[in-house]
């Protein structure tokens, strides 16, 4: 019997880290923003930070993964190359190279605005190719404190916002945004993100369990600014308030038009990835 | 050991290396040791009932042209203290290949994979088995090829051309799952004059449209599966493999629908010529249903249903003629990514009939798997081929490497 090592459901978007969310742009007003109600505002919000990331065409970067659990440090490390995809998701394929026994594991995504994401993975030690679920959510991401959903790209449509209220962030002037998922198999309530009011970047996120109590809260730093248009940040840390443990994400190399094209993400260049 | 020449240390470097700019190469691989034990007494007597073996499978690549070029080599070589019959070498992969805008051709010796059911892989035809490696049939021998794929909006479709045929591998007299009498190496019979030089051809064309992938298959040349004939060798009775001759069309097709993987293999086998070989039609169909999130812990478990059918006779057709497939995956989403695997084949002709398997692995540190395998035979029936292996039943620990 040959049943599959499923590193299907421990791998899952990670690409999208590479499109966080902002980027800048002409600053909106937020006195146009001044006499909308707090749904209404949320949306905006969350409309400009969308706008200001559209046009980065293609991309790459380097990431690495650093689980902490107690005393002890895992790390994982991958390659991610995106495709920004016009009227649809964008398509994403992850390369594996540590630890060692995933080296060569590699995980293609075509993410749909309004239909479920098509998903692959491909296991280097029987050359096989595997289509797998785009349902599970909720799941950690390879051991990590990072969720499947938190890795995913940015859709608008896909939340319920609600503005909360304006605040300083390390300096920062911030707007705190409330998302609800409308995805019934996200594992959260819902997420209250901290924008910075000048170039739209999230600086801190806290997720809410389906229970609505505080389950963990990302913090985004080290943000860098490429093609004078799209800021990515450096490091991203996850704290799990329930276990006690971190996960740290260090992304390198952001290379943009690199001259990637479809053919780059297909079955066979899945297969052929290194 | 992962390097990238920059443009200056390539020039300084280039008169030495003769390297292409920007190359890029790796060695990756895995060395590991098992022990398996028997707990049933042997069938036959010159068979052993313990056995320690290593493994060590290194792996590498250049790619040069911005990746459009690469050169692989695979290699495995595994040493079995029991049989020397299992301890043997081969190289699963030596090829050179090139990317074109939409087409890709190989050449030299590769692995291809075909199919998407679990319990077996009728599909899946280009190499040969590994047969002395596991029980499992998922190692496969490497087979020389020119493999031209093009790649347009309406699928994929690749060209074989396949040279030199491999015979299948047969654990020798001390070892266990093996036939009764034991079947001979290196002495095979075939329907072609050419013997292994017969060319062989396969084609196939697939696709992926939305929820559903699809593959067409045909094949041409010497039967992968063998048929057994009885020699006289050295005083006593031995069997040797006889390879017919066949055209094998398949078809394979998978629909996923929510936490929902349906899946369905179909081949038609028919003899060339004076084929001794039976045609035939198999097929396995079934369906892989995944729970997410099933505890605290976020383990996920995936069931497994498939059925199996063969148009053959019990004797010919393997074990899968009709016969139920059930099983699972447990992974943990732990940080050494633990998981297990289990299922059970049950023959609906015959209650007494049925193999069943349990393997689990887990990391230790960051570049060490820990991986345990427990396999379970049982047939009653002389004239089921799961009868030769009913005392083999084994429990196998292993640790692996990876560099």
């Amino acid at each position: 019997m040959t049943i599959i090592k499923p590193l299907a459901l421990s791998i899952s978007l990670a690409f999208s880290l590479l499109l966080p969310l902002p980027s800048t742009a002409q600053e909106t007003s937020s006195a146009a923003t001044q006499q909308l109600s707090p749904q209404a505002k949320g949306l905006t919000i969350a409309k400009e930070m969308k706008a200001r990331d559209r046009g980065w065409q293609d991309s790459s970067a380097d990431m690495e993964m650093v689980l902490h659990s107690g005393k002890r440090e895992s790390r994982r490390e991958m390659r991610i190359l995106a495709l920004e995809v016009a009227d649809d998701g964008d398509k994403s394929m992850t390369i594996f190279d540590s630890p060692n026994d995933v080296k060569g594991t590699a995980f293609l995504s075509f993410t749909h605005t309004n239909a479920m994401d098509d998903q692959w993975l491909y296991l280097p030690a029987l050359k096989r190719v595997k289509r797998i679920s785009s349902k599970n959510k909720s799941g950690p991401f390879m051991g990590s404190e990072f969720a499947y959903e938190d890795l995913n790209s940015f859709e608008v449509e896909q939340y319920d916002y609600r503005w909360l209220r304006d605040e300083t962030v390390d300096g920062q002037d911030c707007f705190v945004i409330e998302s609800t998922p409308r995805d019934q198999y996200s594992g959260y309530r819902k997420q209250v993100a901290w924008v910075d009011k000048t170039h739209y970047r999230v600086l801190k996120i806290d997720f809410y369990d389906r229970k609505d109590t505080l389950l963990k809260t990302l913090t985004l730093s080290d943000y860098k600014l490429h093609l004078d248009k799209f800021w990515r940040p450096t490091t991203q840390s996850m704290v799990n308030h329930k276990n006690q443990r971190r996960t740290e994400v260090f992304l390198r190399n952001y290379q943009f038009g690199t001259g990637l094209d479809e053919s780059d993400f297909t079955e066979n260049s899945l297969k052929r990835a290194r | 050991m992962k390097y990238c020449l920059t443009t200056l240390q390539g020039l300084s470097l280039a008169t030495i290396t003769l390297l292409p700019l920007c190359a890029h190469s790796e060695l990756l691989g895995y060395i590991g040791i098992q022990g398996r034990t028997y707990p049933m007494s042997a069938a036959e007597q010159a068979q052993g009932s313990e056995t320690l073996s290593a493994v060590i499978a290194p792996e590498w690549f250049r790619q040069w042209n911005d990746g459009d070029d690469s050169f692989n080599i695979k290699a495995f070589y595994r040493y079995d203290s029991l049989d020397e019959e299992r301890s043997h070498g081969d190289l699963r992969e030596f090829y050179w290949q090139h990317v074109g805008a939409d087409w890709e051709l190989s050449v030299g010796i590769n692995t291809v994979f075909w199919g998407v059911t679990e319990s077996q892989q009728l599909v899946d035809i280009i190499n040969q088995t590994d047969f002395v490696e596991s029980a499992d049939g998922e190692d496969k021998l490497g087979q020389p090829m020119i493999h031209f794929a093009s790649i347009k909006g309406w699928g994929v479709i690749d060209v074989f051309i396949l040279p030199q045929f491999r015979p299948r591998q047969f654990a020798g007299e001390a070892g266990r799952l093996r036939s009764t009498p034991a079947t001979v190496n290196n002495q095979e019979f075939y329907q072609s004059s050419k013997k292994e030089n017969h060319i062989d051809y396969a084609l196939r064309w697939s696709h992926y449209l939305g929820d559903w992938n699809l593959g067409l298959s045909w094949f041409q040349g010497t039967s992968r599966e063998p048929l057994y004939q009885a020699i006289s060798h050295n005083g006593g009775i031995a069997l040797a493999a006889y390879y017919p001759l066949i055209e094998q069309s398949g078809i394979d097709a998978q629909y996923i629908s929510g936490n929902w993987l349906w899946k369905l293999e179909a081949i038609h086998r028919r003899g060339i010529g004076h084929s001794p070989a039976e045609d035939l039609s198999a097929s396995t169909a079934g369906f892989e249903y995944t729970f997410t999130g099933i505890n605290r812990r976020f383990w996920d478990l995936g069931l497994l249903l498939e059925y199996s059918w063969d148009s053959r006779s019990t004797a010919q057709a393997g074990i899968f003629q009709n016969d139920l497939f059930t099983g699972g995956r447990l992974s943990l989403n732990d940080i050494a990514s633990s998981e297990i695997l289990f299922g059970l084949s049950q023959d609906l002709d015959d209650a007494q009939s049925r193999s069943a398997v349990i393997e689990a692995s887990t990391r230790i540190g960051d570049t060490v798997r820990l991986v345990g395998e427990l396999y379970h035979f049982h047939s009653t029936r002389s004239d089921d081929p799961l009868y030769m292996i009913r005392r083999d039943s084994y429990l196998e620990l292993g640790l692996e490497f990876y560099f």
